[in-house]
Formats: structure tokens, C-alpha cells, sequence
């Protein structure tokens, strides 16, 4: 019997997860949200709580409004969720679960001549994704406020391509007052979610590459996360297959638990020894 | 990094993230995460 590659058992979960997370399918019909208790839980993934179909909070969205907000400068229960999603399971939320990744997955299978970013330009714009994470989201809605007390929620207002797409598009189509208020603020989001689609058709991930403050977070806690991978030095003959399939650019036989590892499974569908495992079989 | 060091790590982590949600359970934190949750973000949707 054909064995199921790693890869395709991964895109039936990103599909399950979206369809999960974005379960209030009746929201996208009458174009509101969902109001129910659990939008008092943060999910592990970039979802706009303004998608219609949302039924839990983003914790990038939740984590800014608490911070600009006047009761609280630190949001320990924000902060706490999303330790706990990166120690349980670091960056696999970005490979499986997020639903924007999915929509980058997506894109990138349309067929089109793909765009190699030189290796320098690559390893500084990766960067990029923790000024977004340490700026955007916590220094300047924490410190820049207006004259009543409030701050920005600058990551969701200026950048968010999850929230235009999956929030702001649909409740406007069906939102005709909405729909009446749109003005520049709107135009700028669209045309940075416009950019990234297309960028995701020439680079594998750019958003995650490069921009997404989550998979920033997750990243610190990537290299203790319960889910890991390990080579078998012994098995390996350092053909570099593995790196070769790797689309998020990781040194497979040098720094298999790098924090830019999405564990997509890739490299495992890819070696020909069979020598790169889940922690599981090394625990 | 050696088994008995990276559970060290884990444990902590949890612990500390766990501590972490019971602080901001006490500080009514999630009743904001809720309310903030439950009303359209214009900032996010690209109006407001």
C-alpha cells in the first residue's frame, strides 16, 4: 500500500484546522461575528476576531488591545496562552494549523517562475518579523497614547493581512454601513494584503519569512517545544535532499530545531535514508 | 541540549505560562480578551 506523504496528511489538517477555528459558518451569511464565551479564549493561530466565522480570539489582536488599552501595560493571560501554545508545540502551529499559512501554501502552488532571495537579503529580512513582534505589537500600543489614555493596535491597523482578508472583506461585502465608512485606511490594508498574496505566489511563506509577529513568538520556544525533530547522524549520508526540499530555508543537517522550522515534514518526505524523525522515536 | 535539561526547560516554561493565565484569570484580563473579541474591530478590519 502507497504510504501518505508527511506533506499531504499536513494539508488535510490545515484544512480541518481553518474549517475549526472558523466555525461560525452562519457569520459569513449574515455578515456579523460571533459573540459566544469562547471568544474569551485566544487560539493558537493568526485569525482575526473579526472574521465572521471566528469562534476564539487572536492572541496577536487580543495581546495589543490589552497593552493599549488603560487598565493593563502587560497582558499576563495573553502572554501566558501563547507560552503555553509555543512550549506544547512551537512553531507546528505555523506548518499546521495556521490558517493564513494554508493560504500561503496555496498560493505558492500556482505555477510561476519562483523568486530566489539571495541568502544575505533572506537572513535580514527574517529579522524583520521580531521589530514587527517587539514594535508594532508591544512597545508603541504599550507607549504611544491619545489624549484619553488609549493606544494603537498598530500591527492590526497598519499590517494585519489576515484581518483584511478574513475580517474586513467579508463583513464588508455583506455590511452595507460598513461598507459606507472605507476610506485610505482600508485602501493601504488591501493593497498590503494584495502585495503579500501576490509575493506568496513567487516566495514560499513570505509572511511568515518575514513579517509574522506569532511565528516570531513561537520561535523562542521553538527549540524546547514537545514536538521535535532529530537526524540520525549515523543514517545520514549528507546528500542534502532534506535541505534542498526545505522551502523555509533551514539547515537541515546543521539546525534541524532552527526556529524557522514550520516541521512541514518536508525533509522527512524528501531523505532517502529515512534518517530525520519526530522526537517521539528519540524520547 | 541534554534530555534532562530541555524537560527542565519545558516544565518551567509551563509553569510559568500556566501561572501566567491564572494571573490574568484574576485580573479579569479574559472578560477584556472576551469583550474586545465579541464587537468588530475596525482597526482591524481597515475602517476605524
Amino acid at each position: 500500500m502507497k504510504k501518505i506523504k508527511k506533506t499531504t496528511k499536513r494539508s488535510f489538517i490545515q484544512l480541518i484546522a481553518a474549517v475549526l477555528v472558523n466555525g461560525y459558518a452562519i457569520g459569513f451569511q449574515r455578515g456579523s461575528i460571533f459573540t459566544g464565551k469562547s471568544k474569551a479564549l485566544c487560539v493558537p493561530v493568526l485569525n482575526c476576531y473579526s472574521c465572521p466565522g471566528a469562534l476564539g480570539a487572536c492572541p496577536i489582536g487580543s495581546l495589543q488591545s490589552i497593552v493599549s488599552g488603560y487598565k493593563y501595560r502587560v497582558s499576563f493571560y495573553v502572554l501566558g496562552m501563547l507560552m503555553l501554545f509555543g512550549i506544547l508545540l512551537g512553531r507546528v502551529v505555523c506548518g499546521f494549523l495556521c490558517p493564513f499559512g494554508l493560504l500561503q501554501d496555496l498560493l505558492y502552488k500556482i505555477p510561476a517562475k519562483k523568486l530566489n532571495v539571495p541568502g544575505k537579503v533572506d537572513k535580514c529580512l527574517r529579522y524583520l518579523k521580531y521589530v514587527v513582534l517587539f514594535l508594532l505589537v508591544i512597545l508603541l500600543p504599550t507607549l504611544i497614547r491619545d489624549e484619553f489614555g488609549f493606544g494603537t493596535t498598530y500591527f492590526c491597523k497598519y499590517v494585519c493581512p489576515a484581518g483584511t482578508l478574513g475580517g474586513g472583506i467579508p463583513l464588508l461585502i455583506k455590511n452595507e454601513g460598513l461598507r459606507q465608512t472605507i476610506g485610505a485606511l482600508f485602501q493601504w490594508k488591501l493593497t498590503v494584503l494584495i502585495v503579500i498574496m501576490v509575493l506568496a505566489i513567487l516566495i514560499y511563506r513570505p509572511f511568515c519569512k518575514y513579517l509574522c509577529p506569532l511565528g516570531a513568538f513561537y520561535s523562542f520556544f521553538h527549540k524546547f517545544s514537545l514536538y521535535r525533530l532529530s537526524v540520525d547522524k549515523e543514517q545520514c549520508v549528507d546528500c542534502g535532499v532534506c535541505e534542498r526540499a526545505c522551502k523555509m530555508g533551514v539547515e537541515v543537517t546543521k539546525e534541524i530545531n532552527s526556529p524557522e522550522c514550520i516541521r512541514c515534514g518536508a525533509c522527512m518526505d524528501a531523505c532517502p535514508k529515512g534518517c530525520i524523525h519526530g522526537e517521539s522515536k528519540g524520547m | 541540549m541534554k534530555k534532562r535539561k530541555l524537560w527542565v526547560v519545558r516544565c518551567a516554561v509551563l509553569l510559568a505560562a500556566v501561572l501566567c493565565i491564572g494571573i490574568g484569570v484574576i485580573r479579569g484580563e479574559h472578560k477584556d480578551v472576551e469583550k474586545k473579541a465579541t464587537n468588530i474591530c475596525l482597526q482591524c478590519i481597515g475602517i476605524g
